[in-house]
């Protein structure tokens, strides 16, 4: 039974990949539920499987056993196709690099959402500069990622994570290649554009300088998840 | 999405430029080699085109093509003549010869001997006077550029006198007749004249022109007047596909070409391929963050081909282009390089290989987007 409350529910993933003659599993028998409304991170070393995860809970990647569910949808159930369109309608990315088209204005990068929906470049790109207005980038929409700080190229790729109204964001170390003021300025942004009561924000990151932007904390070590904290009054508890 | 696939082609203008480059070579390069090989092949028929009465050559069973000619004794007219179905048949005689101007001017000529009574076998087109005046005593009609070997720098004039094997030559008529292959000037004048400026011999006829009777098949009729008289006879079509194919098989020409033409297409198909491998290379990332974002491999397919295409298609124009310029420019550089001239066909022609180079060189980049893991984007 699907529990509204709940943006993300893993039950039992586990992620093998083959490696030489043999296989690696490097996700084992993960439980995890990322509720609606909260910003969620998931911290860990590199290598733990953070990335591996969010892949999965993105509908990047498939497990190799267990069952996914986001946004109500059970995603280990669904064609490839299938997952393209719930992708692009469903969720919304920030990565560690921006991966921001070149080309393209910053208005337009932002629009991208909205044009693989089928919107029309001139009226997605409308919509998109409303967000980039909101979020202090209004003077530079029309420019280029070229001409942007990397701070300002990661609030654009904040606001293409929003631009379609997704009801879940996934941010790959959003923060790893800011330095620490405009770090904590780009998560600012990125909690109060990107959540809302009906949306939940994943964060991986091991940047433990933006983890009191977080409303709960998974811990990942070697493919499994050792904790899960949520935030009360400043303090994490260990509710996992 | 082809508004992005297009704002990420021409975005990279140094790529961009490098793709149209590499393919409007490519064109020029293939379309100026065929099209002067076109033209080259077409000049060695050029007699025989320009004989446009006649349906049908006569000539001796041994000759393979125009140049190559085998006289006829006078008597084989009377047996070609005689052939159910035959309308007309006059002599024709073709042969080389010197002519010089009073001037001092030597020139080696072609001689056209024409039927003294009907005049079939003079190119209808005429720069100055009248192929009826052919019919004067000591007569001929020199072409435009044999006119401007001969008096460079003269204006067009009717009137002047060469010798031919020290016999008089009044020229009556310019004609615009079409480029022979070995440039040299085309001269027409009656048959009984061309005997005079030859010398009369045992065999001096060349060819002889039919005319199929209206409603007769010349094919049927060719083969007819073979049989009966023991001759050779082609329809003109036959006989200048006879003369184009004997220049193909027997001499080089076919072979410089094309391996010129061949790296035209293998230059443009290298450079292209390669600068479009990895304009694709570098913007894979971005193509993963798409795949990443929910644009299917369908859409992106289509971005990648109609960024091919819109180069293949902005390169080729250039190429047709410049191609189209390089023979309406030559032509009127020099006279020599009369009649090249870029045909339809070799336009489509080209237009067919540019359109394979550009598949060979999406192939590669095309796999390689396919088949990008969307979560290329999760790793830094």
């Amino acid at each position: 039974m699907t529990d509204p409350s709940m943006a993300v529910r893993c039950r039992g993933i586990t992620k093998s990949f083959p490696a030489g003659d043999g296989i690696v599993e490097v996700l084992h028998a993960i439980d995890l539920d990322i509720p609606a409304g909260e910003l969620t991170m998931l911290v860990g070393p590199s290598g733990c499987g953070k990335t591996t995860l969010i892949s999965i809970i993105a509908g990047i990647l498939g497990p190799t056993h267990g069952t996914v569910e986001a946004c109500g949808v059970p995603l280990t159930k669904l064609r490839d196709s299938e997952k393209v369109a719930f992708r692009r309608k469903a969720i919304g990315f920030v990565f560690q690099q921006y991966n921001l088209l070149p080309a393209l204005t910053a208005a337009e990068n932002a629009a991208i959402p909205l044009v693989a929906a089928g919107m029309p470049m001139a009226k997605a790109a409308q919509q998109s500069a409303a967000i980039l207005d909101r979020i202090g980038m209004g003077k530079h929409i029309d420019k280029l990622p070229s001409q942007l700080s990397g701070g300002q190229q990661q609030r654009v790729a904040i606001a293409r994570a929003v631009v379609h109204a997704p009801n879940l964001v996934v941010c790959d170390e959003p923060t790893a290649a800011l330095d620490a003021e405009t770090g904590q300025t780009v998560m600012t942004i990125l909690k109060e554009a990107a959540l809302a009561a009906d949306r939940a924000v994943i964060v991986v990151t091991h940047d433990n300088r933006i983890y009191h932007f977080a409303d709960r904390i998974a811990a990942m070590e070697d493919g499994r998840i050792r904790s899960v904290r949520t935030a009360t009054a400043g303090q994490f508890l260990e509710v996992a | 999405m082809n508004g992005v696939a297009l704002t990420m082609l021409f975005g990279d203008r140094a790529k961009y430029l490098g793709l149209v480059f590499g393919i409007a070579f490519s064109t020029m390069l293939m379309s100026n080699q065929i099209s002067i090989f076109a033209g080259l092949m077409s000049r060695t028929a050029s007699q025989i085109l320009d004989a446009r009465e006649a349906d049908i050559w006569v000539m001796d069973p041994r000759v393979l093509y125009v140049d190559e000619i085998e006289p006829m004794t006078d008597t084989q007219l009377g047996r070609v003549r005689g052939v159910d179905g035959v309308e007309w048949a006059v002599p024709f005689y073709k042969g080389l010869t010197v002519a010089h101007t009073q001037g001092g001017v030597l020139q080696q000529v072609i001689l056209l001997g024409v039927d003294d009574a009907t005049l079939v076998g003079v190119t209808p087109r005429m720069v100055l006077g009248s192929a009826l005046s052919l019919k004067q005593p000591d007569a001929i009609i020199i072409d435009r550029a044999g006119f401007e070997f001969m008096w460079p720098g003269e204006k067009h004039a009717l009137g002047k006198v060469i010798e031919i094997n020290d016999r008089r030559a009044v020229i009556v008529g310019i004609s615009e007749a079409s480029a022979p292959f070995t440039t040299f000037p085309v001269v027409y004048t009656k048959y009984s004249s061309a005997m005079n400026y030859i010398g009369l011999m045992r065999k001096q006829m060349s060819f002889v022109l039919v005319r199929a009777r209206p409603g007769e098949d010349p094919h049927h009729l060719a083969g007819r007047i073979a049989a009966e008289t023991g001759l050779k006879a082609l329809t003109w079509q036959d006989f200048a596909a006879a003369t184009i194919g004997y220049y193909i098989k027997r001499t080089g020409i076919p072979v410089n070409f094309g391996i010129t033409v061949a790296l035209g297409f293998i230059v443009g198909a290298a450079v292209v391929g390669q600068t479009f491998y990895i304009f694709v290379l570098e913007n894979l990332r971005q193509f993963g963050s798409l795949k990443a974002m929910g644009v299917s491999n369908m859409t992106i397919l289509r971005m990648v081909l109609l960024q091919a295409m819109v180069v293949a298609s902005v390169g080729y124009a250039f190429g047709i282009g410049l191609c189209a310029a390089f023979f309406e420019l030559t032509s009127r550089v020099s006279i020599n390089l009369r009649g090249f001239e870029l045909l339809w066909q070799v336009a489509l022609g080209t237009a067919c290989a540019v359109l394979v180079i550009i598949v060979i060189a999406s192939l590669a980049s095309v796999r390689k987007v396919m088949v990008v893991d969307p979560a290329i984007v999760f790793r830094g």
